[in-house]
């Protein structure tokens, strides 16, 4: 059980739609191991952002269990919740959501702020951070100055600067041209291998399930294929 | 200590829609400490010319007179005792005899207090050393400028005054008046005329007698004897206080608009921005705040209008209240009929205690008005809002 990041039992999540009942997972029952660098592929609807917002703790599931970091978060008060995604969690969205009124270090020093991280130290990570996304130079900009690629990086930086065991990216190339796409990619996958941080992406971009290591595809809210991809360490299907 | 900061910055960097409303608080702030300033002024500026011209450091009375029954003043009068003798002898008091009389002037009757009162007093800032008589043929007599704008008298004009004294017997002489005194202090000018103490005693009748006794500023009261009774300057200024407090609060009307609409300018702003920023606001909660944290964060937000307020306050308000402090505020015709003494020009008083506590008021009500349409972030489920743009 301690070495999975992430396990779902008979996950259920429905949406009341006026008298109607929408399952946006049914009984979906996967786990993530530590490391791991996954997607939840499928088409619009399929379930893929429900998984993940109630993997971030940011929505919680009609019935079934999830265990996030070995805590049911079916249990867990919203107090413990924004703890754990202080400490543990990332996330990178596809619109990017830098806050629109602080600079590239500023939103980057965001999370080790909520972590109470003393100044000299969140220097330090946040110069590290920029430097992991090639962004060393613009930590002065504001958001509004920067290219599409740009922000996502910066949204990159500040999911990775606190070094949490899991991120979570929804699209996150979505808004991205395809060398942008690769680029953010190929970042996010060196720093799976050098932090040896959880990537767990929601996408339908094929740019992206290249470069997964395993592909769990939904439709309909279920579980329809969970494979490693052929690029994968373990090159067996799950 | 990371909300604040970050609501300082979020309110500094939102551009001029932070600094119009700041600016239209800043208004409220200076207006209501000019405003407060300007009565506090007029309290100070009525009092000190009060306590100068007519309170000193207290007054005794004499048993059973009441300033404002006319028709108990004719028997308002006792013999002086010896512990105010000695007072008056040592210049550490000075004694007032009033009466009531009629004034006649070019066939015109007016009802007047006639006064009476030591030409070598020192007590009270009134030109009393005119009052010496040269000659027994004229009374002397002081009037004030309101007297004499009511009755027509000029300095140098011959009256005649009609007057009851204390056998009940009617007597009339001819008085002239030897100066027109300008005051701001309307008891000792409305309808009266001052004239020496000794020259009123023997005319009434009244012998070693008086009807107050004013002591000088800083004189401990003692007991004066069963008659008189010491009438502290709370109790004689108590009507001065309660005036300028209803004026106050007349006024306060002009500030309670002003505060009313950097109130709304606020809420607009906050709600609006709450409205607007939802997407952010789910951001901040993904990261790891709580949603009371968020709240927090919101209404010290609109709290920090209050800082650029302060801010822009300082700029242009500290310059104009200190200008309006040394250069005063010209009174306007007509503040005769106030009720209280009132100078040609305010001057407005400002103290630490004042912008403090309008500082407060200010903040408190900022904190109130930020609150309540941030209390709306409780409802925010960042799931869905994240899902729409995002998730």
């Amino acid at each position: 059980m301690n070495d999975k990041i992430i396990e779902t039992e008979k996950l259920l999540k429905e949406y009341p739609m006026g008298h109607a009942v929408l399952k946006a997972l049914n009984n979906v029952s996967l786990s993530f191991d530590y490391g791991e660098f996954a997607g939840v592929v499928g088409p619009s609807g399929s379930g893929k952002t429900t998984f993940l917002n109630i993997a971030g703790t940011l929505d919680s599931p009609t019935s079934g269990l999830c265990r996030v970091l070995g805590q049911n978060i079916e249990s867990l008060s919203s107090r413990n919740a924004a703890e754990l995604r202080t400490k543990s969690i990332g996330f990178i969205f596809q619109t990017f959501n830098l806050l629109p009124a602080y600079t590239v270090f500023e939103n980057i020093e965001f999370p080790l702020l909520l972590l109470k991280i003393g100044k000299d130290e969140r220097k330090k990570m946040v110069a590290d951070a920029l430097e992991w996304v090639g962004l060393s130079d613009r930590s002065d900009s504001f958001p509004k100055d920067l290219s599409g690629g740009e922000c996502q990086r910066v949204a990159i930086a500040r999911a990775v600067v606190k070094k949490p065991k899991l991120i979570l990216a929804d699209e996150p190339t979505a808004n991205l041209d395809a060398e942008n796409s690769h680029n953010i990619m190929r970042t996010m996958r060196n720093l799976n291998k050098e932090l040896g941080i959880t990537f767990i992406f929601a996408t339908h971009d094929e740019k992206v399930m290249r470069y997964l290591k395993r592909k769990i595809t939904l439709v309909d809210g279920k579980v329809d294929k969970d494979q490693i991809t052929e690029e994968s360490d373990k090159g067996e299907k799950l | 200590m990371i909300i604040p900061v970050f609501a300082i910055k979020n309110t500094f960097r939102a551009g001029i829609k932070s600094w119009l409303n700041a600016f239209v608080l800043s208004l409220s702030i200076v207006s209501i400490i000019w405003l407060q300033g300007l009565y506090k002024g007029m309290y100070d500026q009525g009092t000190r010319a009060m306590i100068d011209a007519e309170l000193g450091g207290g007054q005794y009375w004499v048993e059973g007179y009441d300033p404002y029954d006319p028709f108990s003043i004719e028997d308002s009068h006792g013999k002086i005792t010896h512990v105010l003798s000695e007072m008056i002898k040592e210049k550490s008091a000075a004694c007032i005899l009033v009466a009531r009389g009629m004034l006649y002037k070019q066939g015109r009757m007016h009802s007047i207090l006639i006064k009476g009162i030591d030409p070598e007093q020192e007590i009270l800032s009134i030109p009393s050393g005119i009052l010496k008589e040269k000659n027994n043929a004229i009374i002397p007599a002081l009037i004030g400028t309101r007297m004499a704008k009511n009755s027509g008298l000029k300095k140098g004009d011959i009256f005649t005054v009609q007057w009851k004294d204390s056998k009940g017997v009617f007597d009339a002489m001819n008085f002239q008046v030897s100066e027109v005194m300008k005051t701001t202090v309307q008891n000792i000018d409305n309808n009266q005329i001052w004239i020496s103490l000794n020259t009123m005693q023997k005319i009434f009748n009244m012998h070693s007698e008086a009807t107050i006794v004013t002591i000088k500023k800083d004189i401990k009261p003692v007991n004066a004897g069963l008659n008189w009774e010491f009438k502290n300057l709370d109790f004689l200024l108590q009507d001065m206080k309660t005036l300028v407090q209803a004026k106050t609060a007349g006024a306060s009307i002009l500030y309670i608009i002003l505060i009313f609409l950097a109130m709304i300018a606020v809420f607009d702003t906050q709600t609006l921005s709450i409205f607007k920023r939802k997407k952010e606001i789910s951001t901040l909660i993904a990261m790891g705040m709580t949603k009371n944290k968020v709240i927090a964060l919101f209404t010290l937000e609109g709290m920090a209008y209050d800082i650029l307020a302060v801010i822009i306050a300082a700029i242009y308000g500290v310059p104009l209240l200190i200008f309006t402090a040394v250069k005063g505020w010209k009174m306007p015709a007509g503040t005769d009929t106030y009720g209280f003494a009132l100078g040609d020009v305010l001057y407005p008083v400002y103290s630490l205690n004042l912008v403090f506590w309008t500082l407060l008021f200010v903040f408190i009500l900022t904190a109130i008005v930020s609150y309540v349409p941030a209390r709306k972030i409780a409802k925010i489920e960042p799931a869905k809002i994240l899902r729409g743009s995002t998730f």
